[in-house]
């Protein structure tokens, strides 16, 4: 049963998370926090902080782990299969087909349609976040953590694994 | 030598890759078009939008895919395994070892230091999908009437967004298109 509901939890993301892994990680968490509620918000995103501390795809990583972590292995491998073969089949086997058809306008479109949800989506879950860290950090130290973060990552081009690894520095000498 | 030429490749793409599967396509590029020469910088692209049109991660469709092309359904398992299976061993070991310490004070105060960080790179990735939007066939007013009325949908009369995003890619496809529309045209006549 569990294995099944893994399999649900990232093949649902996976077949409509358009724009790539990253797209597909609210969809995850709507999936991982609030139906199957195998873990919490501030779980999910110490998950979602190491898995963007650490290089390679992101929704593959995050589908491993938390099928590692609520099947085993072979919860893993399948939370891995679920995220990765749907697409994969269809991109092989309607290969022709699509070849014939990757410039139209409906093809173009179906990006542009989903486009709109998944900024949603994104949004509320940085709601979320913000909000986990309020109530465990208190608001100083989310303004300033976030701030710091903000102006390495975005004005000063700090690669994120190091502002990452900067975090988790400053969390285990400060905030401890 | 074919198949660990294609594992060497594609481990390098996953364990040099940062910001998730799309950032990592330039380098799934430097492998396969320039050092590799398993194809040409076209048919790159052409497999690229292909990619591009289906959901899901982008990165294990590329993989997937080139696998295939070039060492069949064995080259396809190699190239996936490649590019996921280093970070995802590395993801949960580390994270094992971080949950067996976690009531000790300092684990604590590095998972509730990553939250903030964490929502800043959502926060980041949220305004790319809406300037995105804006600036895409939608534009901005469109864009802003989807936005709203998907936060009401979602968040407040609690639409699951699966259902929303299957009838939105229904609406796409089976609409009729526009008259500004000119390959039809050429291929009628």
């Amino acid at each position: 049963m569990i294995y099944f509901q893994i399999f649900l939890a990232f093949f649902i993301p996976g077949i409509l998370g358009y724009g790539g892994g990253p797209a597909s990680i609210p969809l995850i968490e709507n999936e991982v926090v609030d139906r199957y509620e195998w873990m919490s918000v501030k779980e999910f995103s110490e998950v979602l902080a190491m898995g963007n501390a650490l290089p390679g795809p992101i929704a593959t990583k995050m589908a491993g782990y938390i099928g590692y972590v609520e099947g085993g292995v072979l919860g893993a491998a399948v939370g891995i299969f679920a995220t990765v073969a749907p697409s994969l089949i269809l991109m092989i086997g309607l290969l022709g087909l699509l070849m014939k058809f990757k410039d139209s306008s409906r093809v173009k479109r179906l990006t542009i349609v989903v486009r709109p949800v998944i900024a949603v989506l994104l949004g509320i879950m940085t709601y979320d976040f913000f909000f986990s860290s309020y109530g465990g950090v208190g608001m100083m130290q989310t303004i300033l953590i976030g701030g710091i973060s903000f102006v390495l990552m975005e004005k000063m081009k700090v690669h994120p694994a190091y502002v990452i690894a900067g975090a988790l520095v400053y969390g285990a000498l400060v905030l401890a | 030598m074919k198949q660990a030429d294609l594992f060497l490749a594609f481990f390098r793409v996953g364990i040099l890759g940062y910001g998730g599967g799309p950032s990592s396509i330039p380098l799934v590029h430097k492998e396969v078009v320039e050092k590799y020469k398993w194809m040409d910088s076209d048919e790159f692209g052409d497999i690229l939008a292909l990619g591009n049109a289906l959901p899901g991660p982008i990165a294990t469709k590329m993989a997937g895919y080139i696998g295939y092309r070039v060492g069949g359904v064995l080259g396809m398992i190699n190239a996936l395994a490649a590019t996921i299976i280093p970070t995802i061993i590395m993801m949960i070991v580390l994270l094992t070892v971080l949950n067996s310490y976690k009531e000790e004070p300092w684990v604590k105060g590095m998972a509730e230091a990553v939250v903030p960080v964490v929502a800043v790179m959502l926060a980041v990735l949220t305004w790319d999908f809406i300037k995105k939007s804006g600036k895409s066939k939608l534009g901005w007013g469109w864009t802003a009437v989807a936005l709203i009325g998907s936060l009401i949908l979602m968040q407040f009369l609690n639409l699951h967004p699966a259902i929303l995003i299957f009838v939105l890619l229904l609406g796409a496809l089976l609409k009729k298109d526009a008259p500004s529309r000119e390959k039809e045209g050429g291929n009628q006549s």
